[in-house]
């Protein structure tokens, strides 16, 4: 039954027309941002989307809160469709983007929160006395009649945060709510979003991250996007479950010549490997099919002249799991996108 | 614990969201106090220059109280170019605009907010210059008719808000071009709408051309409502010029509420107007 889901789509897609660059002829003229989008979340689900920048998580997120039109496929929130039904989905809605600056500087932060609640139809005894509630929360009480121009960045996004949660949305989207906050402020806001999720059991949360521990810390259930496709979606532990039949070692290797990671992925049982630069000397992280190829792997490494400084065997994490399916990390890809070698 | 919130909708939330939008910019005007300085002081030394030239000249003593008055409308129409026109420019670039549109309230609401706002706020100033230039330049006024007054002026702002609030979704269109375009109209218009001399001194067609701008008709009103030689240098008789700017405040309402939504849809459907350019 689709009215039990909070957000559901079937088939979803974003194609973007790009403007004409006049000095770059052969470029293409249309970018897929968003491309057979399926998801169901549940209500009372705290729904992750993991995936590295420009990977279509924000593009999905404009088409849930109505402000995007999907190029193919639909969308539905609460129940509603979010292009043919948006006066029925907005009331129940809520944002908060990551490094936004929303709002006005002359105004203190009570007042903007305030402001904000007028445009949702809360009185203002209301709409104060949540104000107030919530900046005890995340600990603004004292910056309550501070001028938002004169916040951090950290504390500016707490007041953004303050504001989606202050219109008690049924559901509310987050797109990478801890962009440019510090660790502790990053873990406030983490275990806020927890607590407001167990408290509110009926009210969905869907959160966009690139931060493997926030979606593992937090999330029920994580789609990992990339290119503008879903690529998998389950609990983290099962996502990362399917790994624990491998092993995952990583090795430091200080080596005479150089060398390549796509050299050890020739050799048999050998999954995935990924060399990182570390401190003067490399780092390997293998993804072997079983404990025992390792062996294979330490032999080939002592042929090449490799010494290895140290091995550990460690657990499999979400990023691995993002390496498995993609085939390099979230950070590389985010290079490679930003090269202009993506979608 | 759920969290419930008691939400109005309908008029309510209408009414709820002019005042919200209309906040900011009253209450930044105590904030900010160095709008003495460029709002009143600094219009008020372009006053002295025509005042200046009207006395070396030997104009008609109305003329310097036509300049003054004419001085404090140009507050009027700063606010319009740079605080309506470009307004929902500057909210997409700093991410409000998405927020409005996701929210459940009228976008119209918004504007009518950001209307009254501007207009409570540059009210004050418009009086500082009026007041200011009235006693350096002993001014005398000679008032008809307080309501007919009251009502030219409704007029004349409810018809060049309404302006604004059309051309606020005309410059969003028009992105980046916005900044130059409402540096381009402020002199012009300076010109056109006759700030500082009466519009009856230009050609009859280059004056009811320059009546497309609220403000050429409210000020030609309002000098012959509060000026004894005010009628004989009026443009149009004052009761005509009520009824144009009656058509140019429905007109311009009409067409803001048609490009607003023509805006959204574009917004929506295009996806350029809510974020950064691709």
């Amino acid at each position: 039954m689709s009215v039990e889901y909070s957000i559901e789509t079937e088939g979803l897609g974003r194609v973007y027309r790009l403007r004409e660059n006049k000095k770059k002829k052969d470029q293409p003229r249309e970018l897929v941002a968003l491309t057979g989008v399926n998801l169901q979340v549940q209500r009372g689900e705290l729904f992750g989307l993991l995936g590295p920048n420009g990977a279509g998580k924000t593009t999905l997120i404009k088409i849930l809160t109505t402000l995007l039109a999907p190029s193919t496929g639909w969308a539905k929130v609460a129940g509603y469709d979010v292009h043919r039904e948006t006066v029925k989905v907005r009331p129940l809605i809520n944002m908060v983007s990551g490094g936004e600056s929303s709002g006005y500087g002359l105004l203190t932060v009570r007042e903007n929160l305030w402001m904000f609640a007028q445009f949702y139809g809360i009185p203002s005894t209301e709409a104060y006395k949540t104000i107030d509630e919530l900046l005890v929360a995340f600990g603004l009480t004292d910056r309550a009649n501070t001028k938002s121009a004169d916040l951090s960045t950290g504390l500016r996004q707490k007041m953004n945060i303050i504001r989606g949660f202050m219109t008690s949305p049924e559901v509310l989207f987050l797109d990478e709510p801890t962009l440019g906050l510090d660790v502790g402020a990053s873990r406030d806001v983490r275990s806020f979003v927890r607590r407001w999720i167990n408290e509110n059991t009926r009210r969905t949360l869907l959160l966009t991250t690139h931060t493997m521990v926030e979606a593992d810390e937090l999330c029920d259930r994580v789609a990992i996007i990339n290119r503008g496709r879903v690529l998998a979606c389950d609990t983290p532990a099962a996502l990362k479950h399917e790994l624990q039949q491998e092993a995952i070692f990583n090795l430091d290797v200080s080596a005479q010549n150089g060398l390549e990671a796509a050299y050890f992925e020739t050799l048999p049982g050998v999954h995935k490997v990924q060399l990182t630069p570390f401190d003067g000397h490399s780092q390997l992280q293998f993804i072997l099919a079983e404990e025992a190829v390792l062996s294979a792997v330490v032999n080939t490494l002592t042929e090449r002249d490799v010494t290895i400084l140290n091995l550990t065997k460690r657990e499999p994490t979400l990023e691995d799991v993002f390496v498995t399916l993609v085939g390099r990390s979230m950070a590389e890809e985010e290079k490679a996108g930003s090269n202009g070698n993506g979608h | 614990m759920e969290t419930a919130i008691r939400k109005n909708t309908g008029w309510r939330l209408f009414i709820q969201t002019i005042l919200g939008r209309a906040y900011p910019r009253v209450v930044g005007m105590s904030r900010e106090k160095s709008w003495l300085f460029f709002d009143i002081f600094l219009p008020m030394l372009s006053v002295s220059a025509y005042v200046f030239v009207y006395r070396a000249i030997g104009a008609p003593e109305e003329y310097i109280g036509f300049v003054v008055v004419g001085g404090a409308m140009t507050a009027f129409w700063m606010n319009i170019l740079w605080s309506m026109s470009s307004q929902l420019y500057w909210e997409k670039e700093t991410g409000n605009l998405a927020l409005y549109i996701m929210s459940p309230t009228n976008l119209m609401a918004i504007l009518l907010g950001m209307a009254l706002g501007g207009l409570v706020a540059t009210a004050q100033r418009a009086l500082g210059i009026i007041l200011l230039g009235s006693l350096a330049f002993q001014v005398q006024y000679a008032l008809g008719s307080f309501w007919q007054l009251l009502l030219v002026f409704f007029l004349a702002m409810t018809a060049l808000y309404g302006m604004g609030m059309m051309t606020a979704s005309l410059f969003l269109l028009l992105s980046r071009e916005a900044w130059h375009i409402a540096n381009l109209a402020q002199e012009p218009i300076y010109l056109a709408a006759g700030f500082y001399f009466p519009i009856k001194s230009f050609n009859f067609w280059v004056a009811a051309a320059a009546s497309i701008i609220p403000l050429t008709l409210g000020l030609d009103a309002m000098r012959q409502l509060v000026f004894p030689s005010g009628p004989a240098l009026g443009f149009l008789n004052v009761r005509l010029e009520i009824f144009i700017l009656v058509g140019l405040a429905v007109v311009f309402i009409t067409a803001a509420r048609i490009l607003l939504r023509k805006m959204e849809r574009l917004a929506i459907r295009e996806g350029r107007l809510t974020e950064s350019r691709r």
